[in-house]
């Protein structure tokens, strides 16, 4: 099932505080549907945190604050009636870490619909090989369901921690650095899976890598702390080919040409 | 190199000699007393051991482990164990039927949902807790438990394996709620944020994640509050009957190895076999809750290994 041209995000004036430190401000932009946009900047931007304003992961945080508008698919999901819960449904993650269940393969994967009421052996089979294929894990994956995760390699936890999201069919994705942790083979396989995800689902995935994200993502989101006391801004935002190629902002061309971050 | 920070490091030099020296002195001692331990260890092994010769062999251990008569003192004694570990046994169950599932629960309120000061303040609580004296716990039981269970359940007595082991039920819970606390406070975060990331709210993470992630070092709380009930005295002397009677059931007063030994070690003449039984009864227990703790200290250490904590 594709969720087709749902999954599109709108961005207006968001900021996000820890406490009384605003962290993030004014970041407005759109996030196309079935597409990879990419978060980049260097380190402490504010990208995870922005990253994490999408499924509001930033609430199980205690102390934060975000301000403006988030829409997703025209529907603000921070407003009032709207059930957190309910929403990762529709927005999974992937963390920078892999980070399995300490369970099988298979109960890893079949987790998310079981706790959506998914019951039925059949119908959990087919999940569990539908999602470990999109992760383009099923070839190694099948002979090993009953496995414990934590005897997988680092590369094939974090596919199984894309096949996991996948599961509740999500219609977006949203990925913080998956592949910082991983040698260059499995970084490889990483960037594989997400140019076969692209056309089923949304990805937004932050990365501090340019190659990576010049490689992968259709847009760029540039983001930048410029001193320690301001927040975190977006600087520019666009297609990625443009972006790289023909920036409109210094700062954008001083950073993806290595003069800083 | 200038001349300034010449002699600074040579400065230097000298203090991380001292510190060398220190490490090894520390080290040292660290080592002599983890020996001590053990020297300690096998000297109340061998100790109980020899006092208890007499007993092992004039009466022999098999027969005082299945006899099911305890009459240390009439002309025709037995010293059959049954009865008091099947007293034990009761208490034990109770306590652990008590204090596991509300040890667990506060564990997993103070770790998983409280916060701020009401965290602290929990925690304090149950630290005071461990800090009460048994007997004091057995003079409540007295006045609060004895006359509720004898009412409420219209027993003859109020002073029951139950009773005992409501109260030292209440008394091991310290023990259950740090230790699973621990073992939940180990459980990585990540896993949290995972399976909150696929929808779940905090008590379904709680349930299907963090518990099971937790199981062993639950587990090995299980063992450490087993072996303090088998050894708990004074309370089970203050409520448990003291009846010398096999137990169907823990409705009925029973007597525990602990509570015997206390009972009756005043009574006995030096040297003699009644002596060297009870001494026997403390080698049991001794041997019962060294195998637990030792369990118990396995499971942790592989809970650690698998954490990297
Ligand atoms: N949980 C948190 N509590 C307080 N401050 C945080 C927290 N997470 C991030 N921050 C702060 O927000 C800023 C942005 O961090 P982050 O979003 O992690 O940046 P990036 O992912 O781009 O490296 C940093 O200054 C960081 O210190
Ligand atoms: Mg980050």
């Amino acid at each position: 099932m594709v969720n087709a041209n749902t999954g599109s995000f709108e961005l207006e004036d968001v900021s996000v505080a820890y406490g009384n430190e605003i962290a993030v401000a004014g970041v407005s932009m759109t996030v196309p549907p079935q597409a990879v946009t990419a978060l980049i900047g260097p380190s402490g931007c504010g990208k995870s945190t922005l990253l994490r304003c999408l499924n509001r992961m930033n609430d199980e945080i205690g102390g934060v604050t975000v301000g403006g508008t988030i829409r997703l698919d025209g529907d603000d999901i921070y407003a009032k009636r709207v059930d957190s819960v309910e929403l990762r449904i529709r927005v999974g993650q992937v963390f920078q870490k892999p980070n399995p269940f300490p369970m099988s393969v298979y109960d890893n994967i079949a987790y998310g619909p079981r706790t959506h009421g998914v019951r039925n052996r059949a119908e959990l089979d087919a999940i569990v090989e539908h999602s470990l294929t999109r992760a383009a894990l099923w070839g190694e994956a099948k002979s090993f369901l009953k496995k414990h995760a934590f005897e997988l390699s680092g590369g094939q936890q974090q596919r199984l921690c894309i096949a996991r999201a996948l599961a509740t069919e999500p219609e977006v994705l949203l990925m913080d650095e998956p592949a910082s942790a991983l040698d260059p083979i499995s970084t490889q396989q990483i960037e594989d899976t997400i140019a076969e995800l692209k056309d089923s689902v949304t990805i937004v995935i932050v990365t501090h890598n340019m190659q990576q994200a010049a490689r992968i993502s259709d847009r760029t989101a540039f983001m930048l702390r410029e001193t320690m006391e301001a927040p975190a801004a977006l600087i520019e935002v666009g297609d990625t080919r443009t972006m790289f190629t023909n920036p409109s902002d210094p700062r954008t061309e001083a950073y993806i040409t290595g003069r800083f971050g | 190199m200038s001349i300034g920070s010449l002699i600074d490091s040579r400065d230097r030099s000298g203090r991380a000699a001292i510190r060398r020296t220190a490490e090894a002195v520390a080290s040292g001692l660290i080592h002599a007393s983890g020996w001590a331990a053990i020297l300690i260890l096998a000297a109340i092994a061998s100790f109980l051991l020899l006092n208890a010769s007499r007993a092992l062999g004039e009466v022999g251990l098999l027969t005082m482990l299945t006899g099911d008569s305890w009459y240390p003192t009439s002309d025709n004694e037995q010293f059959g164990f049954v009865p008091m570990m099947a007293g034990t046994a009761w208490v034990t169950i109770v306590a652990l039927l008590t204090a596991v599932p509300l040890g667990v629960a506060s564990a997993v309120y103070i770790s998983e949902f409280a916060t701020g000061r009401v965290k602290e303040i929990s925690k304090s609580i149950i630290e005071f807790m461990a800090a009460i004296p048994s007997v004091v716990y057995g003079l409540l039981g007295i006045a609060l438990l004895v006359p509720a269970v004898k009412d409420i359940l219209g027993l003859d007595t109020g002073l029951t394996a139950f009773t005992a082991g409501v109260v030292v039920g209440i008394m091991v819970l310290p023990t259950i709620v740090s230790i699973s606390e621990d073992a939940l406070h180990a459980v990585p975060d990540a896993l949290r944020q995972g399976s909150a990331a696929l929808g779940n709210t905090r008590w379904q993470t709680v349930l299907k994640v963090v518990l099971p992630a937790a199981s062993s070092g639950i587990f090995a709380a299980t063992m450490l509050g087993m072996g303090r009930a088998i050894g708990e005295t004074m309370v089970v002397l203050m409520l448990a009957g003291n009846a010398g009677i096999i137990p169907g059931d823990p409705f009925v007063s029973v007597r525990t190895m602990p509570g015997t030994i206390a009972a009756e070690m005043g009574e006995v003449v030096r040297g003699g076999l009644h002596y060297s039984i009870l001494f026997a009864t403390g080698l049991v227990l001794f041997a019962v809750t060294f195998a637990i703790n030792l369990a118990a200290d396995l499971v942790l250490e592989r809970q650690r290994k698998r954490w990297g904590r």
